[in-house]
Order: C-alpha cells, then structure tokens, then sequence
C-alpha cells in the first residue's frame, strides 16, 4: 500500500460536486503538486484529509491507517501536518507560542502537573523549545521570535505558519498554496525550504500551488484537478501539455 | 535603594542564556522587586487601613478573584459568559449551606469550588458546541435558572427571604475581623492566580489561547476544542465558585437578587475594562470598579445634598468612564499600562506610532 492513497473521493455542497471520484497515490519521500483552476476543488481536497469535512464516498489511508475512522483533531497525532490557504495563526500570541502549539501532540503532561507546573513539565517544556529552536533555525525566524503575529508581514506570517507545520514533526506535509501573497525572491526561498524539508527532514511533501515555476522546480509527481475531476497526472510537463489541462486554463481552440 | 528603583525603571537589555529564564513567572529583578513589593504592601494593609477601608479591599480581591475565573473562559478561551453570577451563586450558597451545618471552611471552601465546577461541567457540555451570542445566550439562561432555583430552594437558601452567612471557621476558631477576612482572601487570591498563571505558560493555556484565535487551525494541530472549552468551563466555574464563597462571607446575608443578570454584566464589564485576554487586566478592572464605587459613595458624602442627593448619579459616573475607555482605549486599561511603561522603559525613543494597531488579515470564514 502507498504512504497516502486516496480512492474514489467524492463529496458535493449542495448540488456543486466540488470533489468528483478523485483517486491517486503517494509514495513516501516525494513532493506531489496538485494544480487547477481556481474552485477545482483542490483545497477541499486538503480539507478532506484534515477530515474537516466529511466525504460522500470513497477512502483515504494514511500509511495503514484509515483516515476516515478519525477526527479532524487525531490528524495531527498520525504525523500529517498542514497549513492554511488564508494563513490561520494565532494572531494574539508570540511567534513562540504559536510554534509551541505545533507541539502540543507531543504533550504527555496530565493538566494538574501543568496546574502546579511541577519539574516534569519544566523538562517537558524545555525540550518542546529545544525542538522549537530547532526548527526556527532551520527557517530563519530568530529574528521574529518573541514578536505578536498580529504585527508581523504577511511574508513572515507564511513561514510561521510552515515553522508551526514542521514543529508538530510530520511525516506528511499539505501545503495549500505556499507561495501566494510572496514576491519573487520569498517565492524561489519557498522553494529551496520545500527542497529542504524533503532532503534534510525527509518528509513527504503535497502541496496546491499556482506558480508553475515553482511546481516545476520541486515536484516530483504533478496531478491537475478540474471541476472536482483529475484531468492529468504525471510529470509537469507531460500534465502542462495535456489537451484537458490547457483547455481548462486556456479554453478550448475553436 | 534608590538606585535599585531606578534602575528597575531603566531600559533593560535581557541577556537570555537558557530556555528556562523563558519558563519563569518573574522575568528579571524588576518584577521581582515590583511583585515582591506589591504583595508586602498588599499583606501589610490591614496594619495601615482601618476596617471600612479593609472591607472594601476585600470586596475588591473578592471581584478579582471572579474576574480571573470569567478571564480563564472569556480572555483566554475567547469563549463569552453572561451567567458567570451564576456560579458566584452556587459557590455562595453551598459555602453557607455547609457552614450552616456545622462544617468548618476547610469542607465548605472546596465544595463551594467543587459544585460550582460541577455546575460548571454540565453547562459546558452543551455549550462547548456554542460560540458567540448564543453561547451568550445560552450562559444567560443558565444564571437565569440558577437565581430562580435559589428563590425557590427554600430548605436551603432560605428563598426569597434570605440566609445569613456564618464567618469562616478555620481550625476551630471563627474569623470574625474584616481584617482576618482580608488576609484569608489575599491568600487564596494569591494562590489561584499563581495557578492560572501555571496553566497559562503550559500547553493547556496555549491551547486555549490557540482555541480562542483560530479553531480549526488548532484542530489541525491536534489540540480537542470541546475538551480545552470544557477544561476552561471548569477551571473558571470553580474559582468563581470559590470567590462567590468568599462574596457570601462579605455579604453576610444572602438573597438570590444579588446574583442576578447585572453582577455577570459587572464582571464581564470588568475583564473587559481591564484588558481582555490578560491576568493584569483581571487586577485593573476589580481596582476600577472597587475604586469607583467606593468613590463615588464617598464623594456623595462631600459633595451639597443637591449634587450629591440626586439619583442616578452613580450609572451616570460608570457610564462616562466605559465610554471614554471604550473610546480611548478599546483594549483595556492593561494595554494603557503597557504604553506608560515602555514610555519610561525607552524614555527619549519612545514612538506612539509602535502600538498603532495592525490591520487583520483575510481569515478563512469558509470553514466556519
């Protein structure tokens, strides 16, 4: 069985069927770009795997667990992190405590030692920033780290948004369109940290995104989403040239 | 001495060399000094105030020690309560019932916390599937129905006609002085805010707060929004529980008018006055709203029976002070605070503009 398979996904608001008998595969260690017009489906598609909403049929495993007997709030806990579109940080917090909170699957700490704050959640809390720290290395956020979300950059607030992601320690990582809102040179740095992030932290990458360049440049796998149906799945050029996927973009030639 | 003091209003440069300084309530030596000094004084009072005085810092205490149950839920959990008299009530009324029956404090005090957290507990249940008004709604009732059960329980509350409140007994000997009663409060107040303090460097505090700012970010991160809601629902039904406790000693006698709809608009109009989302703020509110209250009846006294005679007076100094709050400084007195203190903190450099607010960005309001 592959790292992450989805079959036969369906699900439809109203009479929009914005996810129609979807199916593909992931295999571990690689970055998977799903494109498409805008209302393809293709954040619905993410918002299935966070099981935020429930699907009309099909199934989704996740190395050997079926995603669909879990709630929105287990997801994390299997190892899949994933960001937001519209970046959802906690805006009225530090950076450092919205990055802890991407640890809050590692907590074993009952709540009454949390209450006296006993030595064990001292350790506990220590190693937690330990591998905080780590991972805003690995980013660069140093900078930003005590600072309120709600003064920071949209640019910056991105990248937290990624840093709060890798803190939970996934194996699988969904990143809804990562470079939107970024300029050129935050875009090719997305590019390069998503590189790194299969390379050095070796996990398994899925990531909506707009910019072909950037697509081009990381993903392994391309699969292209219109009107809730894959139209291609391939490489990025063979899935750029494909007729449905150019119509969909383009119109049709007529 | 002196230059301590000054020092401690100086700009200060933290050189942090382990994570632990982060995890430390006192963050250097001037809030060690500052802290450390307040609580002597707040200790020392009784020697200084006499007894009317004393009975109103209590009162005071009393309402902030409320105010930090209602900012567990409401501040730092984003979660809104309109029934918060409620469990004042409960706490008040189970207090005196067990004092009535002969218990000494140290039975009455912790079940006054632990009916009220029960209380607590079935209230959050439901509404931990609620937000906004109708959880407003919802908490409204609840106090609602409270007040008329403590009306009509006449075998226990005494219903419509009232009960007196026994004093405190502690090891068999009764706190009859106001300043005992003071010092008794301080102490718990003491105690609970440390243990709010505790939850809030925790991860449970940051995944209230990450409940509170974005719900379904805090799914995805694995954080359980009904179980953090009904976590903040007990832990602040319990310490209201234990401050209705003390509120029923300083009342003498309890009637159920007292906890009616006007006393949770207080002290949601406190946490809100004194900084949503801070302890700080919880501290602020209850010393504005004591200071005011006392105030204006003082200057009732003073001021020729024409002014100070006139009804009416008292909603029209409070409601002048929420608008100009409101209007000035829509994030509390806490937030004022802070602006008077990196003025001092960074004297020739201060800038107005760094706590100019920030526009919010676009949130996903399709998952909603």
């Amino acid at each position: 069985m592959s790292f992450l398979e989805i079959k036969n996904l369906s699900i439809s608001f109203g009479g929009v069927k914005a996810v129609d008998d979807v199916s593909f595969a992931i295999e571990e260690g690689s970055v998977f770009a799903i494109i498409g017009p805008n209302g393809a489906g293709k954040s619905t598609i993410f918002n299935l795997l966070s099981r935020f909403y429930e699907p009309l049929s099909g199934q989704l495993h996740f190395s050997d667990n079926d995603l669909l007997e879990l709630g929105a709030k287990d997801i994390a806990r299997l190892g899949i992190a994933r960001t937001f579109q519209n970046l959802e940080l906690f805006e009225h917090a530090s950076v450092l405590q919205n990055l802890l909170v991407g640890r809050h699957v590692h907590n074993n700490q009952s709540w009454w030692r949390q209450m006296l704050f006993t030595d064990s959640v001292v350790d506990a809390e220590l190693e937690h920033r330990r591998k905080v720290e780590e991972v805003i290395d690995f980013l660069e956020l140093a900078h930003y780290r005590n600072q309120m979300i709600s003064g920071l950059p949209y640019g910056v607030r991105k990248k937290i948004e990624l840093a709060r992601a890798l803190c939970i320690e996934p194996k699988l990582l969904l990143l809804d369109e990562p470079s939107s809102g970024l300029n050129l040179e935050e875009t090719e740095e997305m590019g390069f940290w998503i590189e790194d992030i299969r390379r050095d932290l070796n996990i398994t990458v899925v990531l909506i995104e707009h910019n072909m360049s950037l697509v081009a440049e990381v993903s392994d796998r391309v699969l292209a989403i219109v009107n809730g149906r894959v139209a291609a799945e391939g490489s990025h050029t063979f899935v750029q040239s494909h007729p449905d996927v150019v119509s969909a973009y383009l119109g049709d030639a007529k | 001495m002196l230059k301590f003091i000054k020092r401690s209003f100086d700009m200060r440069i933290l050189f942090k060399t382990n994570y632990k300084q982060d995890l430390n309530l006192a963050k250097h030596s001037g809030h060690r000094f500052w802290y450390g000094l307040l609580i002597l004084v707040l200790f020392a009072a009784p020697l200084i105030l006499d007894g009317y005085y004393i009975g109103e810092a209590t009162r005071v205490l009393i309402f902030a020690m409320a105010g930090l149950g209602l900012m567990v839920l409401t501040g730092f959990t984003g979660q809104v309560s309109l029934g918060h008299a409620a469990f004042l009530a409960i706490g008040a009324y189970t207090n005196a019932w067990f004092l009535a029956q002969g218990f000494s404090s140290f039975v009455a005090l912790p079940m006054a916390a632990l009916l009220s957290m029960t209380g607590g507990l079935l209230v959050a249940i439901p509404a931990a599937r609620m937000s906004g008004i109708y959880l407003a709604i919802a908490t409204l009732v609840f106090a609602i129905i409270v007040e008329d059960f403590a009306g009509h329980l006449n075998s226990i509350t005494g219903g419509n006609r009232g009960m007196m409140v026994d004093v405190p007994m502690l090891f068999g000997y009764q706190i009859w002085q106001s300043w005992e009663l003071y010092l008794f409060v301080l102490i718990i107040l003491v105690a609970t805010t440390l243990i709010v303090l505790n939850i809030l460097r925790s991860p449970l505090g940051r995944a209230m707060i990450a409940v509170r700012d974005s719900e379904i970010s805090s799914q995805a991160l694995g954080v359980n929004p009904m179980k953090i809601k009904v976590f903040a629902f007990t832990v602040s039904a319990a310490i209201t529980g234990l401050a209705g406790a003390f509120l029923s000693h300083y009342m003498l006698f309890l009637t159920p008018q007292i906890f009616g709809i006007l006393l949770s608009i207080q002290l949601l109009l406190m946490i809100v006055l004194g900084g949503l989302g801070t302890v700080h703020g919880v501290f602020f509110g209850a010393v504005l709203i004591g200071v005011l209250e006392t105030g204006i009846s003082i200057a009732k006294d003073i001021l020729p029976s024409s002014i100070g005679g006139l009804p009416g007076i008292e909603p029209l100094v409070f409601g002048v002070i929420l608008v100009s709050v409101i209007a000035f400084e829509p994030t509390g007195i806490y937030s004022r605070w802070v602006k008077i203190r990196s003025y001092m903190e960074f004297f020739p450099i201060y800038r107005r503009k760094s706590f100019k607010r920030q526009r919010a960005y676009l949130k996903t309001e399709r998952l909603r």
